[in-house]
């Protein structure tokens, strides 16, 4: 039984917008799996659905087997939640707020307050507990939100942008935490702007954009089928125009830095090899973008699913089809 | 960030769930009824206090026999029941408005509670504040009037419907309002008139025969006068009939903003 499963999501607003067009997903109990898209993308409006804050238009989904329609108590049973935005009340104190949420879920008074010690010391939050959550910094809230979707121990956790705003410390810190629950069995899902998050933390990704999956794989997998990466070169001289490097699309961006698009079965010795020839020094290198944000971009920006035919890895859906097989998450491919 | 939490399946028993979720709400509407006193309790009993001395003590001594009481006696009981009705309304319009406003509803709505059980909570939380602030009021008419009880479980029964109507009123008000001046505006156009055309201060007896039959029409005059029958024993409507009323209107009440609340009206698209 999965931990999610999503078949044929619509959601049409009443302004006319339609934010799902028959999404269908699956997530392995125990994944971490990242949900990106950009803004917009109908993100939000999943989530929203499976935690009956938005109201679906057609479709169904299940909750570790738990049909959202049928069964719906016990399918929020299994949820914990951090939305994007800010949803506590602001005038209680961080400890009241983690024991009152444990309370709608049925967690005993005495248990919720030993639990809201457990999860604000974890989340670094105890010193504060008593403090009027108006006066927390970002950061804290931004955790508040994690402690308290954890108060009643959740099977599955959905993180929508929880990082968003958090310095790098916190970031990295609040990774461990979050690698350490799904190292006990939570499943996690995982939506960020972060691409480097998503890359380091999920196993599992679904892009979606315009209100579809446009893309369903492991993360690995995914990542090896970017065929092309983009690297940024620091020169030692000025050039006044790019150099012709047969086979290669080079772009000079100013006098000492020079892109260069290397497709993955190139080795990058022949570059340096004909750079040196022509007398160009590097200094340094880096990517231009991390390779998850590559392969984002060119999925939502509809330039083709990386590695399309390359490498015999089809994509789940191409972008803009009308919603892509569901695929098992997890699943050796 | 070190230790860890454990997966845990889901509460099975969802009628527990249900039950501690319905005392976490009222614990927290008490909460906040306590933590702000100053808005919550006070003005009331100062209000009551202003009409005792300004109506009761001042104009009263000119108006006399009331009913058959003296003034003041007479709109005691009104009084009191004006505060269970503004308190219990405006405690849920406020909270639950509130808590639309600044998202925090959605703790509740993503929690397994039914909606049931949140209009429940919410409407005992309004209760909650009613009776705390007649109470507060009771106490303060005592130190201008004597108040003799007839039937104390008439009274008790009437201040705590009265109080569930109102609760459940201010919860559909919150339900549909989109801004704070749509939280203002039954209170001050519907509820304050028929409060006070609602036999608080007079008997509709002083009122032209179809004056005093579209005053049957307001409900809180049927309130109003089956508190009042607790406290010394008149009334100018039937007390059978208003208990019925009062009961059918709770009913309605809550069966609408549950059913409301299941089409998801004011808080999910």
């Amino acid at each position: 039984m999965n931990a999610l499963s999503v078949r044929g999501l619509t959601k049409t607003y009443s302004n006319g917008v339609q934010a799902l067009r028959g999404v269908d997903l699956e997530v392995e109990r125990g994944d971490f799996f990242a949900l990106l898209g950009p803004n917009g993308a109908g993100k939000t409006t999943l989530i929203g659905i499976i935690t009956s804050l938005v109201n679906k238009t057609a479709g169904e989904a299940r909750v570790f087997g738990y049909d959202i329609d049928r069964e719906l108590e016990a399918a929020k049973a299994c949820i914990g939640i951090v939305p994007q935005e800010l949803n506590f009340n602001m005038f209680e104190t961080p400890f009241t707020i983690v024991v009152n949420q444990a309370g709608f879920y049925g967690i005993p008074r005495a248990v919720a307050r030993e639990r809201a010690e457990k999860y604000l010391k974890q989340l670094q939050l105890w010193d504060r507990r008593k403090s009027i959550s108006r006066g927390l910094s970002g950061g804290m809230k931004r955790r508040l939100m994690i402690a308290r979707a954890l108060m009643h121990e959740p099977r599955l956790l959905i993180l929508d942008e929880p990082t968003a705003g958090v310095d790098i410390e916190i970031r990295r810190s609040m990774w461990e935490f979050l690698r350490e629950i799904n190292g006990r069995g939570t499943t996690i899902i995982l939506t960020t702007h972060y691409l480097e998050e998503a890359e380091t933390l999920c196993r599992n990704i679904a892009i979606i954009n315009g209100g579809r999956i446009v893309e369903r794989d492991r993360m690995s997998s995914l990542l090896r089928r970017l065929h092309v990466q983009t690297f940024v070169l620091n020169l030692r001289d000025s050039l006044t125009a790019a150099p012709q490097l047969e086979g290669y699309v080079a772009t000079l961006v100013d006098d000492h830095t020079l892109e260069i698009e290397v497709s993955k079965e190139e080795n990058l010795n022949e570059i340096f090899a004909r750079l040196s020839a022509l007398g160009i020094e590097v200094l340094s290198m880096r990517n231009k973008v991390n390779r998850l944000e590559e392969i984002f971009m060119r999925l939502v920006e509809g330039r083709g699913a990386p590695g399309e035919g390359a490498h015999g890895e089809a994509a789940a859906a191409q972008p803009g089809s009308a919603g892509a097989a569901p695929l098992q998450a997890g699943a050796p491919r | 960030m070190s230790s860890v939490a454990q997966a845990a399946a889901p509460p099975v028993n969802l009628n527990v769930v249900r039950w501690i979720g319905f005392q976490t709400i009222v614990i927290r509407e008490y909460g906040r009824i306590i933590r702000i006193w100053g808005q919550t309790i006070v003005p009331s009993v100062v209000t009551a206090t202003l009409y005792f001395v300004i109506f009761g003590s001042l104009i009263g001594r000119r108006v006399g026999v009331m009913g058959g009481f003296d003034y003041k006696q007479y709109i005691a009981p009104g009084l009191i029941m004006m505060s269970v009705i503004t308190n219990s309304y405006g405690n849920v319009v406020a909270s639950f408005f509130g808590a639309k406003f600044g998202k925090h509803v959605e703790e509740m709505l993503v929690s397994p509670l039914p909606n049931w059980v949140i209009v429940a909570g919410y409407a005992t939380g309004g209760v909650v504040r009613g009776l705390l602030v007649g109470a507060a009021v009771t106490v303060v008419s005592l130190l201008f009037t004597h108040l003799q009880v007839q039937h104390v479980l008439v009274i008790l029964a009437a201040g705590l419907l009265t109080a569930l109507i109102f609760a459940l009123g201010g919860f559909l008000n919150a339900l549909f309002a989109k801004n704070f001046d749509q939280v203002n505006w039954i209170p001050t156009f519907i509820l304050t008139p028929l409060t006070y055309f609602g036999g608080v201060f007079y008997s509709i007896t002083l009122l032209p025969p179809w004056a005093q039959q579209l005053s049957y029409v307001n409900p809180i005059l049927h309130m109003v006068n089956a508190f009042r029958f607790g406290f010394l024993g008149v009334s100018d409507v039937n007390i059978g009939i208003a208990f019925a009323l009062m009961a059918a209107a709770a009913a309605a009440l809550f069966a609408a903003a549950v059913a409301l609340m299941n089409r998801g009206t004011g808080i999910r698209e």
